[in-house]
């Protein structure tokens, strides 16, 4: 007889201890979290958690059946990695459920130093095949991989199928377009970049500016984007932006218009193809943000897993997703092949 | 220090590949890497060809290694990439962890810039798996470069991209097949237009970025060649440069003089100006700074 299916995980951001309450009260099967440094990939002014507030976050999670991930999701560099160490010896001793790495020598010192530490591949590990996946299973024993947002449902399904670990994928949230892990524009840029100070397109090097053209955004003296009288503006994130392409005068978003992801439509295909769990994305959103999308998440997870022949898309639960998206707009980004 | 010619990052007809490394034999470069790295749907060449050209290559003297895909999605990349780890006629560079995988201990192999080898401890990993040489991942600075270089293994090679448009970004989406309104299924081979890539530039005309396919590249070449200098007293062992259709020996013979003395870095930098309409560069990554500044 076949195996019970696992319940799938709904894995929440909490950039801050409201945050984690929140999530934790609405739902989460599990939260993830960074320290206050550049040792995670949302390193952005007044979020993140001291030891202390880990230590608080963990306790309440736990106690209501929530585990506790800390994302340590940077690229270090050699004058500064013992930050990096220290805070997988934080993690260890905090009791964190997991680590979510993705540099390869990080991972080493953990697996020599803290054998019992659980370790995620991070989406920064642009880890997007079997082989990928082995890799990091063989060398560094991870127990679960979050897939970068680039792979079609078939090709998500390949991997589970063949995966020695759990598979985690993203479930809504700001859309990544380039694979995570090597995207560079950011620090072309501005000089900082995800993979080295955890950051994309800081918003030290943003400028508004009011003209008679418009208002405009500028990235680091970039203009990035100009805005019609009355037209809502976004931040100014580098794909984001309008662009001219050769020798085409026709301005628009050349890589990508602010939307974010939701896959609502396609949770019945991710939990019957068996992968292990749904991340929204938005550490560095309010704990308002994290009430409304948890919620949603939860009530849509529970009903497509109740009841995976009749899942039927609430409504409502569409509108206040697409209250919280960028640009009040959403889509299946890459899991739906013609956004390719 | 040897010089490099790193793999073709442009899609260019099978005529202009064949041409290109036709003459290449007489370059004074010694080491040449090999084959598609941005999108498997450019299939000009195949296997069998890029191998073709290889030993053509191998017999005039050249170093030769086959360079992998970028970013694997589908099970033909991936037997592709098996084909290409399997053979051991010619070295191979790995873009990839799946690349990684399979080279581990089965052949020694070089890791390329895509691989993300940003302390030594990373380089320590894939120097266990059999990698001899690591490329400098582009966004890193000379100063991180030097404490990489004092860690490194014994035996380890460093290799550092000194010209040409830097590779900044990867997308599942095509980004030549958007800008021409088109999907990425039914893209028609569009860059095959473009010999090298196509220009996106900002509301005020500034050359930000290079569209090229699924890959965005820096909008302007990064040209270190007035940091010669500095690169041999880093210790870096090999110079690498990124393959243009126009002038191409020109630019090599500029590297090749500057690196052993025969004309300075100022008439370098003039020589490079004249040969192609590329007069502008940029150089920040190098200094720890925003990487399309040049100074």
């Amino acid at each position: 007889m076949p195996s019970a299916r696992k319940k799938i995980d709904l894995v929440c951001p909490a950039g801050s201890l409201p945050a984690l309450k929140t999530a934790v009260d609405h739902g989460a099967d599990a939260v993830y979290i960074g320290f206050r440094n550049e040792t995670n990939a949302r390193n952005f002014p007044g979020l993140n958690f001291d030891n202390e507030e880990v230590r608080q976050g963990i306790k309440y999670a736990h106690n209501k059946g929530c585990k506790v991930l800390l994302a340590l999701n940077t690229y270090p560099q050699p004058e500064h990695f013992n930050r990096w160490t220290q805070a997988v010896r934080q993690a260890a001793l905090l009791g964190i459920d997991a680590v979510i790495l993705a540099d390869p020598g990080l991972m080493r010192y953990a697996t020599r130093n803290f054998p019992g530490l659980r370790l995620h591949l991070s989406v920064q590990g642009s880890a997007t095949t079997r082989h990928a996946i082995a890799f990091y299973h063989e060398q560094f024993n991870i127990q679960r991989v979050v897939l970068p947002r680039v792979l079609s449902l078939k090709q998500i399904k390949n991997i589970v199928d063949s995966s020695p670990v759990e598979v985690e994928v993203f479930g809504f949230g700001s859309l990544c377009v380039m694979v995570e892990g090597r995207c560079a524009l950011s620090s072309y840029v501005t000089g900082e970049s995800p993979n080295t100070c955890g950051v994309c397109s800081p918003a030290k090097d943003v400028r508004w500016e009011e003209t008679a053209q418009g208002r405009q955004s500028r990235l680091n003296n970039v203009l990035i984007d100009r805005y019609a009288k009355g037209e809502a503006a976004g931040y100014p994130t580098l794909c984001k932006g309008r662009f001219k392409v050769g020798e085409s005068e026709n301005i628009f978003y050349a890589m990508e218009e602010p939307t974010s992801l939701n896959t609502l439509e396609i949770l019945p295909d991710l939990i019957t193809m068996g992968v292990a769990a749904i991340k929204i994305e938005g550490r560095q959103r309010s704990p308002a943000y994290v009430r409304q999308v948890t919620s949603v998440m939860r009530a849509a997870l529970d009903c497509c897993q109740n009841n995976l022949n009749n899942y039927k898309i609430d409504k409502r639960w569409i509108s206040t997703l697409d209250k919280v998206s960028e640009g009040r707009s959403h889509t299946l980004g890459a899991f739906h092949r013609p956004w390719q | 220090m040897k010089l490099s010619l790193g793999p073709i990052q442009y899609y260019w007809p099978e005529d202009k590949v064949r041409s290109f490394y036709q003459q290449a034999t007489d370059w004074p470069v010694d080491i040449i890497y090999l084959g598609e790295v941005v999108c498997s749907k450019r299939r000009e060449l195949k296997l069998n060809d890029w191998l073709d050209i290889a030993s053509q290559l191998q017999q005039a003297g050249k170093e030769v290694v086959l360079s992998t895909l970028i970013l694997l999605e589908a099970d033909s990349e991936l037997k592709r990439l098996e084909h290409i780890c399997a053979q051991t006629d010619f070295k191979v560079e790995a873009n990839d962890m799946s690349a990684v995988y399979l080279l581990n201990k089965q052949s020694s192999f070089i890791a390329g810039p895509h691989i993300n080898s940003y302390n030594p401890e990373t380089i320590d990993v894939l120097h266990e798996c059999g990698a001899i040489r690591w490329v400098m991942p582009f966004e890193l600075s000379q100063h991180t470069l030097r404490d990489l270089i004092k860690q490194k293994p014994g035996g380890m090679e460093s290799e550092v991209l000194v010209y040409g448009r830097i590779p900044l970004a990867f997308s599942a989406r095509c980004f030549t097949a958007r800008a021409h309104n088109v999907g990425k299924d039914q893209c028609e081979l569009r860059c095959l237009a473009d010999n090298k890539g196509l220009p996106l530039l900002t509301q005020e005309g500034d050359e930000l970025f290079t569209i090229n396919g699924i890959q965005l590249q820096s909008g302007v070449p990064c040209n270190l060649v007035s940091e010669l200098d500095s690169l041999e007293k880093t210790g870096v062992d090999i110079l690498r440069l990124s393959p243009e259709l126009k002038g191409m020996g020109e630019l090599i013979d500029i590297f090749h003089q500057t690196s052993i003395g025969e004309i300075s870095s100022q008439q370098a930098e003039s020589r490079i100006q004249k040969r192609s309409d590329d007069n502008k560069w940029c150089n920040g990554f190098w200094h720890g700074e925003p990487g399309m500044n040049w100074q």
